[in-house]
């Protein structure tokens, strides 16, 4: 028993984990209804260019407003490059413009700092905490806590303050949003930048979990499954399928592995999803679109 | 009217004369050089083992050509494509080379076995060290591909070795709990037969856990290994699994000097992202790291002193850059014992295998090369495409590689027989007449 709640707590914090990357997708997608490839290739970028700049002797908290500006730019880059022109596209076409983003991001990243592994050491200690005779890491609890406390800061952004409830009119509705005067534009420029903030986060943590390396924007393959089963529209959403998924791929792989091979924990998040999408396709806590016909 | 014509013949035959003169010039200019073709990886996944081993080959052969004047006098040349690791683009870039091409250098496992057939068939030996097919070993079936030094299954029985001698001698392994954890791709699960075979051999639990590629996530690998309670967990990994291996291992509580890596887990790349939890961590090398050895000397002063080299200066001496120095070595030796049969010219694929075949590298040539204690003995010939089958062991003391053991021999008597069998199998699925290499 001992050994299943170990199982199963070290599976919910890795997939706070995945969720982190998840909020970044559920932002974009909230506001503009555009699914978001590239956040993969943004976790990179922020987690590059932070840790580049702090092998070169620049401050911590230097470096991460340093990146968080180039994060910035870089949303008002792709506003003004590849949204604005696609603006009343199909949903398809945005995504395939994000999916190439994706690669443009990638590169960009590897020719500006080299495609070298870097070490991050954030300062957190990953000794084994014991409690109640299970082996907690310290790294994961800080990562859940900051998990937590990104849900709390977005969840204040988008309900009291007047460029999350204009965030929000745009969630539900572009064509009133516009009519009421709010600037569309600008809307996706901000949320951009946020997604491009909850991407450093997200670097930072992966990165000092993984090395900063190109691997970081394959982080994307597990936040997928997450977005399914929690829905596309909530954050909420976000945080619950990251659970779901971290405990359940955990789980399957310990004790379903070794029946049918073992490496199942990749592909196993994907068959839950694929189930959800049966049942409930709009996820857990997304919005069902209602449609007159 | 008519002598402007023959002027203007004239000044035609004049222009294709030169134009055919240069064109001689530039071809045998060409046919001087002698070609490889390289299928690096300098970004995606994996390029900090792709950009430090193509380096390390290309600065060796620039070396030659800058401070030798080339290889008694035939200048080396070569052209490296980018693959990002991907399969396709490897066959691609073999494609695309292989005209004048007289090795083809996968730097991948994958793209070694895409390969196989067409290069055989185009007789242009591929390059594979320390990694491949292991059955390629047997070069009666397999003439033109080299696992050269070091072959996955030496590597296997070579780990055992020296667990064997960390327990006291081979039958002190009996009882013991030994768990693999290996990258779920082919180059993972090349060792799973061979490690059946030596726990049957030795008497030890032999215990496979696989991680999913890329590996970035081995939380419940790691629970498992814990309930376990292994004596040794051997670390087959690659890229970002070995890092995230070592960092799984500590959070769980796994002591990090009861991990031994594989030869491609053995990198600085591997062990600096991990931090404080890489303290301790042993892995096998065929050559250790450092740019103290004469021959690294030499690149520094020839090649980067002139700003030819391929990487940035501090890479220069890593595991990953040494590893291509090697590779870049054995290169021209090869082509030095071919030019004693076929003369001092630029020669084909097929002459140059011959070259491969004949290589003899004892402690005395190591020295003359500037490669003592950096590179072991090596002998290839007709069946043996491999040659060396010796690993070091070395320990990562939180900033840098030390070596902790003499070099450690693989059982080569007992893998041989299974190597021939698993080839011979090949012969005749693909309808080969094995040679006779007492002929060759």
């Amino acid at each position: 028993m001992d050994f299943f709640l170990e199982v199963l707590t070290g599976g919910l914090l890795a997939g706070l984990m995945y969720s982190l990357v998840a909020i970044g997708f559920v932002l974009i997608y909230k506001a503009s209804g555009v699914f978001n490839f590239a956040q993969g290739s943004m976790v990179l970028f922020a987690a590059l260019t932070f840790v580049s700049l702090l092998e070169r002797g620049v401050p911590f908290w230097v470096s991460f407003a340093i990146t968080l500006l180039a994060m910035i730019v870089l949303a008002w880059a792709i506003e003004r490059i590849v949204l604005r022109p696609l603006v009343n596209r199909p949903p398809i076409t945005l995504f395939m413009a994000t999916l190439g983003l994706s690669y443009i991001i990638e590169g960009l990243a590897q020719a500006l700092w080299g495609a070298q592994v870097h070490g991050l050491d954030l300062g957190i200690s990953d000794e084994p905490l014991e409690v109640g005779g299970m082996l907690l890491s310290q790294f994961d609890l800080f990562a859940a806590a900051t998990a937590g406390a990104l849900v709390l800061v977005l969840s204040l952004l988008f309900n009291k303050t007047r460029i999350g409830i204009s965030l929000r009119a745009v969630a539900d509705d572009q064509l009133a949003a516009l009519a009421v005067g709010i600037k569309l534009q600008r809307i996706w420029m901000v949320v951009w930048a946020v997604a491009g903030f909850v991407g450093l986060v997200a670097g930072l943590l992966w990165g000092a979990r993984l090395g900063v390396q190109f691997s970081l924007s394959l982080v994307v393959l597990k936040a997928l499954p997450v977005l399914i089963i929690g829905g596309f529209t909530s954050i909420g959403g976000a945080i619950a399928g990251g659970l779901i998924i971290g405990a359940s791929e955990k789980l399957a792989e310990v004790y379903l592995g070794p029946m049918i091979g073992g490496g199942i924990e990749n592909w196993f998040p994907y068959v839950l999803a694929l189930l959800f999408l049966l049942v409930r396709p709009a996820g857990i806590f997304g919005e069902r679109a209602i449609e007159r016909v | 009217m008519m002598l402007k014509g023959r002027t203007i013949m004239k000044r035609k035959t004049v222009l294709i004369l030169a134009l055919t003169a240069a064109l001689v010039s530039i071809t045998t200019q060409a046919a001087q050089e002698q070609h490889f073709s390289i299928a690096g990886y300098r970004i995606g996944p994996y390029a900090a083992g792709g950009s430090g081993q193509a380096s390390g080959l290309e600065d060796y052969l620039q070396l030659i050509n800058l401070r030798d004047g080339g290889v008694n006098g035939v200048k080396l040349s070569w052209t490296e494509c980018e693959t990002e690791y991907i399969v396709e683009r490897g066959v691609e870039c073999y494609e695309r080379t292989k005209k004048n091409a007289t090795t083809f250098n996968p730097f991948s496992v994958g793209i070694a076995y895409g390969v196989i057939d067409r290069a055989t068939a185009d007789k242009i030996p591929v390059i594979t060290p320390n990694h491949g097919r292991t059955d390629s070993t047997d070069g009666r079936v397999f003439p033109y591909i080299f696992p050269v030094i070091l072959n996955p299954w030496s590597e296997a029985s070579a780990i055992i070795n020296y667990l064997a001698q960390r327990a006291g001698g081979p039958d002190k392994l009996k009882g013991k709990k030994i768990v693999t954890l290996y990258h779920g791709s082919p180059y993972g699960k090349e060792t799973i037969p061979i490690f059946a075979l030596l726990a049957k051999q030795y008497g030890f639990e032999n215990i496979q856990i696989e991680v999913p590629h890329p590996g970035n996530e081995q939380q419940s690998q790691w629970l498992n290994i814990r309930r376990i309670k292994p004596d040794w967990v051997i670390l087959r990994g690659w890229g970002v699994m070995n890092p995230v291996a070592l960092k799984t291992a500590q959070k769980t509580g796994f002591p990090t000097d009861r991990i031994i890596g594989n030869v491609w887990s053995n990198s600085e790349e591997d062990a600096e992202p991990a931090g404080q939890a890489a303290k301790g961590y042993i892995s096998a090398t065929t050559h250790p790291s450092g740019s103290h050895f004469p021959v690294l000397q030499d690149i520094k002063r020839h090649v980067y002193g002139a700003n030819k080299g391929k990487i940035e200066p501090q890479r220069v001496g890593s595991i990953y850059y040494n590893m291509g120095v090697l590779d870049g070595i054995l290169h021209v030796e090869a082509v030095r014992v071919a030019q004693k049969k076929f003369g001092q010219r630029a020669l084909t694929g097929d002459e140059l295998r011959w070259g491969w075949e004949h290589i003899a590298i004892d402690d005395k040539r190591l020295d003359e090369l500037g490669a003592s204690g950096l590179l072991q003995p090596i002998k290839l010939t007709c069946d043996d495409h491999e040659g060396g089958g010796a690993v070091k062991f070395q320990q990562w003391d939180g900033k840098q590689w030390k070596v902790i053991s003499d070099w450690i021999q693989a059982d080569r008597k007992l893998l041989r027989p299974l190597i021939e069998a698993s080839a011979e199998k090949y012969a005749k699925e693909k309808n080969i007449k094995p040679r006779d290499c007492s002929k060759e």
